[in-house]
């Protein structure tokens, strides 16, 4: 390895994620203009042609907001909290693969290094609401964690079946494995509740609990202002990204498609499912809590275990 | 301190309580153990203002209780004003107060869903309602200059008369009214994460209603059809076509069904008065409470000098007391006025339907989830600046 | 690698411009952000109300459980990875295996239902 490769590897490096965070940016764009739109208004459209400019000018305003810290507040934690929260994300980036070339590092257990990073998202809002030393950030934290782990495990089983029929835990070998038919033929269950579970993982309507504001304010958000506040924003927008990449490659074929260059059709696929989720966000009412936990281990779970059972039983038999 | 339960203000600043009612919770983990709400932070002394005021200047405070149903308070108060007079209102008049009141009651109940929907998580219906209350308040501002606080009643009948227009506006609005409210009904009606946190949640029984005194769309959900409106006709709502719509569960679900179909049966009333519009006068000319017309003012000298009287001294009405209610978009709301023959009232009570109702959520909300306060909150349909006057 | 570093190198610097980026952006808003404290405004925010008294540090019980049952199912889901892998290889006798296995986490699942540690209220 010479000085040159090791330069030009990290400048790849620093060019995906430059990529990464400027999708980031314009995803909070993508959402609002497009809430507009299903709620007969326009959404920002004033900052730079239609509104481009806009994620830019939010940024500059949240640098040069008060930055405060509650009395009282555990100060490190406080502070660390929102840090943790995107820094989590967004190396789970490190794996994600735009098209066989475009990736930071093709490992073969990218499946379980996604698995233990994005866990580590539920300690920065875990913390952020147990050091705020506020009632609707402890009860949004300790709600957001209960949900984020209840979540998890059907998450995690719903791609069982996606790793049984692909023979491979590096994404990028479960992109190919989908080259003739994509997953969400073979694994329609499965792809429900992926849907369904990074839905509540990424704190979507129907599943906004841990900062519904019309009952806990603002959840654990609440005492946060300025660029922390900003972290955590970036942070859920980056999980959303995550997630909407995470099922175009488990489940959408990824960068399969015919004509267009492969990071394209990552892309559109990714835009499409981002738009679900702003779809579902504008039509749906939000659940209770009771009920989403319930939902959880009561419908998701064994649903998951069925459908890994049965996909696993198919595959051993039809081979 | 108590460390078994979570002492918790939801508001007066809390996106969910429609203004600044503040409800002290006892929570052990997210359930609700006791509920204290503690009102009073828009106070700003109505009643007590009312007895400084002419007759006529008592008018623009009532819009200022319930603000988004200014015409049903306007109404409330002018009926009763005449009911002490014992004034007769020409017909005219009559029709187009019912269907304001009507148009109003739509507003208020759009209003309401937008507000309720957004509460329970969903976002779009707000947008939705907005827009056909949009139309509502283009209509109100058409008429009298003023969107939220129209103003437009008068003791003995209106400030003006109708214009072309504004029949002209109602109709189109009832004409894609229905269309309108099946939209929302699509989103949310059969939607089952709305009925699942709407079903079952804050009961309140038609004995449990009666004995707290609630009324309104809330009683009427718990299947009584009691509706004033009907059982007491005021402004000719004995010759208009219409239904109440009950339900059974007398929970938050059926209060919402309730609602949607009051704004259809609203919508009914109000393109029945539209359409049959007496022609004849739309004030009570010539009696003493009434302003004379703007045209005499320029050339009759006595009409200058009773406008003159009115506005400086106001009208005297006979000493006595007087209770009337109607059907507000809220419930039963009721003005009791006394009077000792001056020009100023000696007391002027509000019966809010929102205030009343309100007694009933500390029941509805006990042992239930952190959730469903919300819920029950936007149910109830409170309006804070009716309730602390 | 084609991108001349070793995997786990490539993760590490992804990780550093995270963590790098993370708190310049931090660092750089405490430094331009105004900061005009006036009494009162470090209050915890309570809907405007001073607050009664601290948040309390006892959460409820199920918090705990729900946290152990999370633990417990997320071990059996690494060994179900590992294995839904490679069970094209296994046949017939990794099926069987890994079906008795998940029979006893659905044990176990049936076990804390019929407890009624998932019921929330």
């Amino acid at each position: 390895m010479t000085t040159t490769d090791i330069l030009w590897g990290v400048l790849r490096i620093v060019l995906i994620f430059s990529a990464v965070m400027g999708l980031v940016a314009y995803m909070t764009l993508m959402e609002r203009r497009f809430l507009g739109f299903f709620q007969l208004r326009l959404g920002p459209n004033r900052v730079g042609p239609g509104g481009l400019l806009q994620p830019i000018a939010d940024g500059i305003k949240l640098l040069f907001k008060e930055d405060m810290t509650v009395s009282h507040a555990n100060r490190f934690w406080f502070r660390l909290a929102p840090a943790i929260a995107l820094v989590s994300v967004l190396a789970c980036f490190a794996v994600v693969p735009a098209s066989p070339s475009i990736v930071v590092a093709d490992i073969p257990v990218a499946v379980l290094y996604l698995l233990a990073l994005s866990s580590l998202g539920v300690y920065g809002i875990l913390l952020a609401g147990w050091s705020s030393n506020n009632k609707y950030s402890l009860l949004g934290g300790l709600r957001a964690a209960a949900q984020l782990i209840s979540y998890e495990i059907p998450l995690a089983l719903s791609i069982v079946g996606v790793l049984i029929l692909a023979g491979s835990m590096s994404l990028v070998g479960i992109v190919k494995a989908q080259e003739g038919l994509w997953f969400v033929v073979k694994q329609p269950l499965g792809f429900l509740l992926f849907l369904v579970c990074v839905s509540a993982e990424t704190n979507r309507t129907p599943f906004d609990l841990l900062e519904c504001e019309n009952e806990l304010v603002a959840g654990y958000q609440t005492e946060y202002s300025s660029m922390k506040f900003g972290l955590f924003y970036m942070a859920e927008y980056a999980h959303i990204l995550l997630a909407s990449c995470l099922v175009s490659l488990f489940f959408l074929g990824g960068w399969n498609g015919p004509l267009l260059p492969a990071p394209l059709w990552l892309l559109g696929k990714v835009f499409f499912v981002f738009a679900l989720f702003i779809w579902v966000r504008a039509t749906f009412p939000r659940v209770r809590y009771d009920q989403l936990m319930g939902f959880s281990w009561k419908v998701l779970l064994p649903l998951a275990f069925v459908n890994l059972m049965v996909t696993a039983a198919l595959t051993v038999a039809l081979s | 301190m108590n460390t078994d339960t979570l002492s918790l203000n939801l508001g007066p600043q809390h996106p969910s309580t429609h203004g600044v009612l503040r409800v002290v919770l006892e929570l052990d983990g997210e359930t609700v153990i006791d509920a204290r709400p503690d009102i009073g932070f828009l106070h700003r002394g109505i009643e007590k203002l009312a007895e400084h005021r002419t007759y006529h200047q008592i008018i623009v405070l009532t819009d200022r209780l319930d603000y988004l149903a200014a015409l049903s308070n306007n109404l409330a108060y002018v009926l009763t004003v005449e009911k002490l007079m014992d004034l007769e209102v020409p017909r005219r008049a009559r029709y187009v107060r019912a269907a304001l009141a009507e148009l109003q009651r739509i507003a208020s109940h759009l209003f309401w869903l937008g507000t309720h929907a957004h509460d329970l998580g969903a976002m779009t219906p707000l947008f939705y309602a907005l827009r056909e209350r949009e139309a509502l308040m283009d209509i109100f501002e058409n008429l009298s200059g003023s969107r939220l606080t129209p103003s437009f009643l008068r003791v003995g009948g209106l400030a003006a008369d109708i214009d072309e227009r504004f029949v002209e506006s109602v109709r189109n609005f009832t004409d894609t009214f229905q269309g309108r409210v099946d939209e929302y009904e699509t989103l949310l009606t059969q939607n089952p994460i709305w009925r699942s946190r709407t079903k079952g949640v804050g009961v309140l029984d038609a004995g449990q209603c009666i004995r707290l005194g609630i009324s309104g769309p809330m009683l009427r959900s718990a299947g009584v059809p009691l509706d004033l409106r009907k059982t007491q006709p005021y402004s000719c709502y004995d010759e208009f076509h219409f239904e109440i719509p009950t339900g059974k569960a007398g929970d938050v679900y059926d209060r919402y069904l309730v609602r949607i179909r009051e704004m259809r049966e609203s919508a009914r009333i109000a393109r029945q008065a539209v359409d049959g519009l007496p022609e004849g006068p739309w004030t009570a000319a010539g009696s003493p409470p009434v302003f004379p017309a703007k045209e005499d003012l320029k050339h009759n000298i006595t009409a200058v000098i009773r406008h003159f009287g009115l506005v400086m001294e106001g009208m005297k009405p006979p000493p006595g007391e007087v209770y009337h209610a109607v059907e507000s978009p809220r419930g039963e709301l009721g003005f009791y006025l006394v009077s000792d023959g001056g020009p100023y009232p000696v007391r002027l009570k509000v019966r809010p339907p929102s205030f009343v109702n309100l007694q009933g959520l500390v029941k509805m909300v006990r042992g239930r989830l952190l959730a469903d306060v919300v819920a029950v909150i936007g149910a109830v349909d409170i309006v804070l600046a009716e309730v602390d006057r | 690698m084609c991108n001349g570093m070793t995997p786990s190198l490539s993760i590490f610097v992804f990780l550093l411009l995270a963590a790098g980026s993370a708190a310049l952006i931090l660092l750089v808003s405490h430094g331009v952000g105004r900061r005009p404290l006036t009494p009162g405004k470090d209050v915890p925010y309570e809907c405007g109300m001073p607050p009664a008294d601290r948040p309390s540090t006892q959460f409820p019980i199920r918090f705990y459980k729900m946290a152990l049952l999370f633990v417990v199912f997320d071990v059996e889901i690494v060994f179900l990875y590992l294995w839904a892998v490679v069970v094209r290889d296994l046949g017939v006798f990794g099926l069987v295996e890994m079906f008795v296995f998940i029979a006893v986490l659905m044990a176990a699942l049936v076990y804390v239902w019929r407890k009624g540690d998932l019921q929330w209220e």
